[in-house]
Order: structure tokens, then sequence, then C-alpha cells
């Protein structure tokens, strides 16, 4: 990674609890470096205006700023601008997916596979959709070691199945699915593939053409830029066979009294005034993570990664959810302390200035199926270095302490 | 750490009134969807007072102790005495400084006896 990062983030610099902050709950969400913050100031102090709809010089500015974000965004995942559109976060995005594709193309008897690994916003709209429309949800296992169990998904896979769901990678386990694989699979059988990158898009190279997906969410707070931006990407040929999910200003044509029509592309789904300060922001975001190069980020997660697993597992009292091998992860790791509950951990780690997630990380099914009530979670991103670890390393001794916990 | 007090984790690893009470007068299971915290309780009811209660959780440290402190100040006392219960006798038990984050997990097992107290009202 290259040096100073940590400088480049000024929520970084306080102290938590007398502590130096390490952040350790980017799974959650990122901190923001200064270029993020100051494109937001820059837009509100010399651009401010609404987009689409202006005749007047700064409504053309905000418009030409806005929609040069949706052309990076599009670079940044090798898609066509068209194809992009904004959300308030990855969760709107996948909800877009079910309403505006799921309700016109599921029908009674149809199925709907989705994975053990999925995040809630992957999995409820799913279930919604089938209990609506009476069609089958279909749960791709775990193997023993946290993977997606592929051979139980292929006897799956049948023409009765409509829609794959899947997550690029795991927020609990950590698990990296091979989407590439899963996609063609699918696409044998004519099922659309929907991917939550929510993890995967600020950690990792994202190259739509290459894995061939047909929608895609991730959310703009997860990967360095401000909260209240999702992107739904989604594949050209589909967009047509749409309908749009909410209605209102921008996303019309033409309106009369008693009915109207709406635009045909991407601006369909739009409507109303978009989060338009925040996207431009996210735009700096997108730059910053492209000058740092994607592939190093993501070796650098992997680096911390097999350093806190190496530090952690030492202790026979704790348990580590998460793929043997190094390359089948994310930087994600989730834990527990035989005799301790999660949110204990979390809570003496937070005396040390280590923020931790604890509980059930919108992932429900997943966690009972690990066998636990909850966990105990270490998230890394590219600001994080080895010294956090060795942190985390300190408060979870004296979780040890406390709790009398022998190893 | 002051969350963490000798009684409290003596009563979080050797809670009082651990179990279930086959024949209770009325049984509430209590949860707390944001951490997954678990309650169970148990009350046999005799002559208008808590003759023997009982509960089997799942939680924190804190969700766990308060629990077991209150159970051990409710046993033997009248139903109209528990409907007098505030929250502050929890806090009173617990002895350490409660953060907002952490209230609700204080207050579960105090949650629990309230619905409880409801309950029986019903029947």
């Amino acid at each position: 990674m290259k040096n100073n990062i940590l400088k480049q983030f000024p929520l970084l610099q306080r102290k938590v609890n007398g502590q130096p902050l390490v952040y350790l709950d980017n799974a959650s969400t990122t901190q923001k470096p200064l270029v993020v913050l100051q494109a937001l100031q820059k837009f509100y102090t010399t651009s401010n205006a609404n987009v689409h709809r202006g005749i007047h010089a700064l409504s053309q500015e905000a418009t030409e700023q806005y929609e040069n974000v949706r052309a990076k965004v599009a670079k940044f995942i090798n898609a066509k601008s068209e194809e992009i559109i904004f959300t308030k976060n990855a969760t709107e995005a996948l909800n877009c997916v079910a309403v505006s594709w799921g309700r016109k193309h599921i029908k009674k008897d149809d199925e709907i596979i989705v994975s053990a690994l999925e995040h809630h916003a992957n999995l409820v709209p799913w279930q919604e959709l089938a209990k609506e429309k009476g069609a089958k949800l279909k749960v791709i296992p775990l193997t023993a070691d946290y993977l997606l169990d592929l051979k139980v998904y292929k006897s799956l896979l049948s023409t009765k199945t409509k829609l794959v769901c899947v997550t690029a990678q795991s927020n609990v386990t950590g698990t990296l699915v091979p989407i590439k694989k899963i996609i063609a699979l699918a696409h044998k059988f004519q099922a659309k593939v929907v991917v939550d990158a929510a993890q995967s898009a600020g950690h990792r190279p994202t190259n739509i053409k290459n894995i061939g997906c047909d929608f895609l969410a991730f959310s703009a707070h997860k990967m360095l830029g401000p909260t209240g931006v999702g992107v739904l990407y989604i594949k050209r040929t589909l967009m047509e066979e749409m309908v749009p999910y909410m209605y209102g200003g921008d996303m019309v044509e033409t309106v009369g009294q008693e009915e109207a029509t709406y635009h045909r592309g991407y601006m369909k789904f739009e409507a109303g005034t978009p989060n338009i300060a925040d996207v431009i922001a996210f735009g700096s975001a997108l730059d910053y993570l492209m000058d740092q190069d994607l592939e190093a980020v993501a070796v650098h997660d992997q680096e911390l990664l097999a350093y806190a697993k190496k530090c952690f597992s030492k202790y026979p009292a704790v348990k580590i959810f998460s793929p043997t091998k190094i390359e089948n992860c994310g930087g994600v790791l989730s834990f527990t302390v035989a005799g301790v509950h999660p949110h204990d951990i979390a809570a003496i780690f937070d005396q040390y200035g280590v923020a931790i997630r604890a509980g059930l990380h919108c992932a429900e099914p997943l966690v009972h199926r690990l066998g636990v009530s909850t966990t105990a979670r270490l998230s890394f991103y590219l600001y994080n270095t080895k010294h956090d670890v060795d942190v985390a390393e300190k408060a979870l001794k004296k979780v040890f302490e406390i709790f009398k916990i022998k190893n | 750490m002051d969350l963490y007090s000798e009684t409290i984790l003596d009563h979080y690893q050797h809670p009082r009134q651990a179990g279930e009470i086959a024949n209770y007068t009325v049984r509430v299971i209590e949860h707390n969807p944001l951490c997954g915290d678990s309650i169970q309780l148990d009350l046999l009811i005799k002559n208008g007072a808590v003759n023997d209660l009982a509960f089997l959780g799942d939680g924190c440290a804190i969700s766990q102790a308060a629990m077991s402190l209150l159970g051990q100040e409710i046993k033997g006392q009248k139903i109209s005495a528990l409907k007098k219960i505030l929250p502050s006798k929890v806090y009173e038990l617990l002895h350490v400084p409660i953060s907002p984050g952490r209230v609700k997990c204080a207050l579960l097992g105090f949650a629990a006896l309230q619905n409880a107290l409801k309950m029986m009202k019903k029947k």
C-alpha cells in the first residue's frame, strides 16, 4: 500500500476511550479520506443546484459532475454509463431488481436460488418476492470449510430456476464466492444472476464483462464514499423489460392529468432529486481507490487477515469462522471466545479504542448455520496495519483476563 | 473495566435460579433482536407471591447477570410488590455504570418480568 494513508483520513487521528482509534469495522462502513470530504464541501460551496432540469450555469455544472460519476462508476466496473443507476444503498439496489424485474418475470412455481452466505439485503427481498408469486426459494449450502457447495448448487439448477442471488464476498466469514462460475452455470438454464458486491467492490477489482452477471449492487459508504449512495448495474438488454420502482419527477417523459410516460433507459429508475452531492463526492472516492490500485488493496486485506488468523488462533478458547485457504477469503474475520458473549468482547475491545462489530451482522440464517448465536468480527481496509491487529490481540488478552479464561 | 465487576462476572458465570420449572404458572421469552440476546423466565406463583422462579438465557454478561440479580430480588415477593419494581432497581442491583448502548441488555430480564406480570393479569 502507498505510504501516509493514515494521514489522509482525519477521523482515524482521533482517540476513543483515551486510546488511539483502531478501526476494524470496515465491513459495516469505511472511513472517508479528506479528498471525499473536500469534494462534498466544494460542491456545496461552488456548484450546488438541482440536476437534469436547469438552464442556468450551476444546474449544468451539477448535472455534468453528477453524470461524470456515472461514467466513472461504469469505468470502475467495466460497464457502460447507461447501465448504471444510483440508489441510496445496495439494499435499495437489490430491492429495485426484486420490484422492477422480479415482479414481472417471476411466476408461480418458478425457483429462485440464494446462497447460505447472504446478507439480509440479498435474502429478504427474494423471500418476499417468492411469497408474493408462489415461487420457491432454494439455498446453496456451505461446506465444512465455509465455502459454497457448488455440487449442490449444480443439482439445484433446472429450467425452473429463474434467478440466482449470490454475494461476491460474505460479510461474516469473508468467503470469496466464485461468482463467474456460478453465473456461467445459471446462464446455461437462462436464469438471471444478481450479485451483491457490497463487500467486494471496494476491496478487489470488479469486471462486469468478465463475470457476465445481469445485475450487480454495491454501496458507496463501504468503499470510502459517503453514506446515502448505492449503485445498481443492470445489463443493458434487460433494462427495457423492467418497470420503474418509484414514480415522480425526473423519470418521466410526458405527464398528462390521467397518465404519464417514462424514460426508457436508466433514468426511469431515478425518480426525484437524487443524492447529488454525495454521488459527486463518491466520484472522488473512486478516484482515490483507482489511484491506490485495487489489486494491491486485495493483497493488503489478505495479508492482514492471515496475520490476524495467526495471532488469534493461538488461543484454544478462540473459534474462528473462516475458510482455510487465504485465497478464498476477503479481509473479514468472525470469531467467538468460549464462555464470553461477543457483545462483551466488543465492549472490552472498545476500551482499547478498537472498533469491532458483534452480533448477527444482518445475516441471521448464516450465523445460525455456524452454530452460534452471534459472532465478533474484525474487518480490514487499506488504512489498517499489523499494529492494529496487535492492539486487537492485546484487547483479546484482556477479555481472557476479565472473564478468567484459561488458554 | 468498571462494567465487569466481580458481582456481574459471578452472576454471569454462575447464574442463580438457572433452569426451568415444569409446573410454572407463567413462562415468557424475551428477545433483543439487535444483539440476539434471549431470556426464558418461568414463575411459580403461590398465594399471590413468587414461590419459585427459573430462567434460561443466552446473552452478554450484563443481560444475564441482571436477570440473575433480579431473580434473587423477586423470589418470595408478593405480586403487588413486583408491580412496583422500576428499572432503577435493576441499575442499583448491577451497581456499575450502564451506557445507553447497554440499556437494552441491562433491562432484558426486567422486560421479561413485565411481560410475565401482564400475562398473569390476563389469566
